[in-house]
């Protein structure tokens, strides 16, 4: 079990975003989060990536308990995510934005900066050594100096991706990553999800492309409503009735 | 090795560290070499104000406040406890960064605005307690008769020339530290905090202890910045604390240009000199740096130091560009000119 939420509760005001949700990620698999518009499945993410406090349940993860941990250590625990909307630096190059994704695994401080030390460099040559190392993983080698402003949106949907794995993360949370890019993009985003998934890096998104989930995912989670309505394998998924009554609307939704 | 050797910028940085050290001989008198140590001193906490402002993204309205604070605990150290100013300015110096980590853990729970508003509040509420409290620090009268900094073995501080000298190591250190944190990955962390703090935090980075840190540092130079002006005028009031000062340090820094190395001296420089060269027309002056300013930020949002930078990027771009198409061969030269368009 690599991460476990149980009534797991987001209230926004008198909003429930998310209502008593319990699930599981096993270690390897992929994994995927679908519902319609405001059904919860963000609210989800930011909760279970320490974006957001919980209200109530907990999180788990690798049998820590997580619940009350800030933001920042998500992802030195292993924790690493995208945004649904594209998030980068953006006045910065492609190489210098996977530069900073490293940070969080050097140990340098203000003592080292200042008197140049040799923990410095090694960390410096680290971090540079990392960076290109993502940066031929997701292919985007060639772009290397351009600032990020000037790539194209799928480019910045896989530096994103890039970014989150830079620090070397165990679980990899993708909001919607193939929002916004062509069919024949989208194809190769979910290559590139694949090829994150063999290295042994266990991935949880969440999509509203279904050809690509039922395509890619192990396990598909159906929120509606903040609730849980259905779990299971794609093919499971796809008869439930109450996830098609979500889906085209009807009376199980009720 | 010695590859700094041929790089032009290695040379331009020599040719002005000789200017600096000839100016003393070269100032026709006394009066601009007065004008110049005095830029020094406030270049070095406009410094500490481009490490909040320009690289960490928080407009901080305290920093005159610190100054104010590190040249009272100089000047009151050294008037009353009749300490040597080569201890009361490294104490200056850690009190001024004390008193702005505890300010910072407070206002950094806020953002935006709300930051904004509160540095100011701080800066405020730092100038009335230096006012209001006169048995300490002698109210509105000030502190008179600050010694001068005490000689080290043969050398002496008495003379303006020894001065100058004098705050410009201090002004030279200053930016020796400022360059090599902007470079390393604490700048860069730094820098991130300012594009996107929620990112940053995603990423792994503690945003709360990197604002502290340069927070602290920035108050470390201002303070010292503050000692040295304790030092060198030897008079000191509470207008030294006034935000009004603040917004000057800001002026410099938007005229120089944010997250530079080079911005924060030329801006002060420059406004320095035409404060000065504007004398004639008193408090009017301020309506010209008022369409300065408008003119800066609207043009040449960069500040002298970025434009010019930006132009350097276009210049080589170009020139590479020419070159590649002569020898058509992709130039490495190109990748270093666009390298540096980003974090910069």
């Amino acid at each position: 079990m690599l991460l476990k939420t149980k009534a797991l509760t987001k209230n926004f005001g008198g909003l429930t975003a998310l209502n008593k949700v319990d699930f599981e990620i096993e270690e390897g698999e992929i994994v995927a989060i679908i519902g319609p518009n405001g059904a919860g499945k963000s609210t989800f993410f930011n909760l279970i990536s320490g974006y957001y406090p919980s209200c109530s349940g907990n999180i788990s993860f690798m049998g820590k308990d997580m619940t009350r941990t800030p933001t920042h250590k998500f992802a030195c625990m292993g924790i690493g995510r995208t945004f649904q909307t594209t998030n980068l630096f953006t006045d910065s190059t492609v190489l210098d934005n996977l530069i900073i994704g490293y940070r969080s695994k050097t140990k340098m401080g203000m003592f080292d900066a200042i008197f140049n030390t040799s923990r410095a460099r090694r960390d410096e040559g680290a971090s540079r050594e990392k960076a290109e190392e993502v940066l031929d993983f997701i292919g985007l080698t060639a772009a290397k100096w351009q600032p990020v402003g000037n790539i194209s949106q799928e480019a910045a949907k896989r530096l994103a991706i890039g970014l989150a794995l830079v620090a070397e993360p165990r679980l990899l949370l993708l909001d919607e990553p193939a929002a916004g890019v062509n069919h024949g993009e989208t194809s190769e985003l979910a290559g590139l999800i694949k090829k994150i998934q063999q290295t042994g890096i266990t991935v949880c998104l969440i999509e509203h492309k279904m050809q690509m989930v039922m395509n890619l995912a192990h396990r598909i989670m159906v929120l509606n409503y903040g609730s849980k309505i259905a779990e299971g394998t794609p093919k499971e998924i796809s008869n439930n009735e109450r996830v098609i009554a979500a889906y085209l609307g009807g009376r199980a939704n009720a | 090795m010695f590859v700094f050797l041929k790089k032009p910028k290695f040379w331009a940085y020599l040719v002005l560290l000789a200017v600096a050290i000839v100016f003393p001989f070269i100032s026709p008198n006394r009066y601009y070499l007065t004008v110049v140590t005095l830029s020094f001193i406030y270049a070095i906490a406009v410094y500490g104000l481009n490490l909040i402002v320009g690289y960490l993204g928080q407009l901080s309205l305290a920093q005159a406040g610190f100054f104010g604070l590190g040249a009272y605990v100089s000047g009151l150290l050294s008037l009353k406890l009749h300490m040597s100013f080569w201890l009361t300015m490294p104490l200056a110096a850690v009190a001024t960064t004390v008193v702005a980590l505890m300010v910072g853990l407070i206002s950094f729970r806020t953002r935006g605005h709300y930051f904004v508003i509160l540095t100011l509040c701080i800066g405020v509420i730092i100038h009335l307690v230096i006012e209001k409290w006169d048995d300490l620090t002698g109210g509105v009268r000030g502190l008179i008769g600050i010694p001068r900094p005490t000689s080290i073995g043969p050398i002496d501080f008495i003379s303006l020339e020894s001065q100058y000298y004098l705050v410009l190591a201090f002004l030279m250190l200053t930016i020796f530290v400022m360059s090599r944190i902007a470079s390393s990955l604490v700048g860069r962390t730094f820098k991130s905090i300012r594009n996107s703090e929620e990112l940053a935090a995603t990423l792994g980075i503690n945003v709360m202890n990197n604002k502290l840190l340069a927070f602290g540092i920035a108050a470390f130079f201002t303070g010292i910045a503050g000692a040295l002006f304790a030092g060198y005028i030897r008079f000191i009031g509470p207008d030294i604390c006034n935000p009004n000062l603040t917004f000057e340090f800001l002026l410099f820094l938007l005229i120089g240009g944010q997250a530079t190395i080079a911005g924060p001296l030329v801006g002060t420089l420059v406004a320095n000199g035409l404060t000065e060269s504007l004398q004639f027309m008193q408090e009017y002056r301020m309506v010209v740096f008022g369409i300065l300013l408008i003119l800066i930020v609207r043009f040449f949002p960069g500040g002298l130091a970025g434009e010019t930078r930006i132009l350097i990027t276009k210049l080589e771009n170009r020139f590479n560009k020419r070159k590649k198409s002569r020898t058509n061969a992709p130039s490495k030269g190109e990748s270093h000119a666009t390298k540096d368009q980003g974090f910069n």
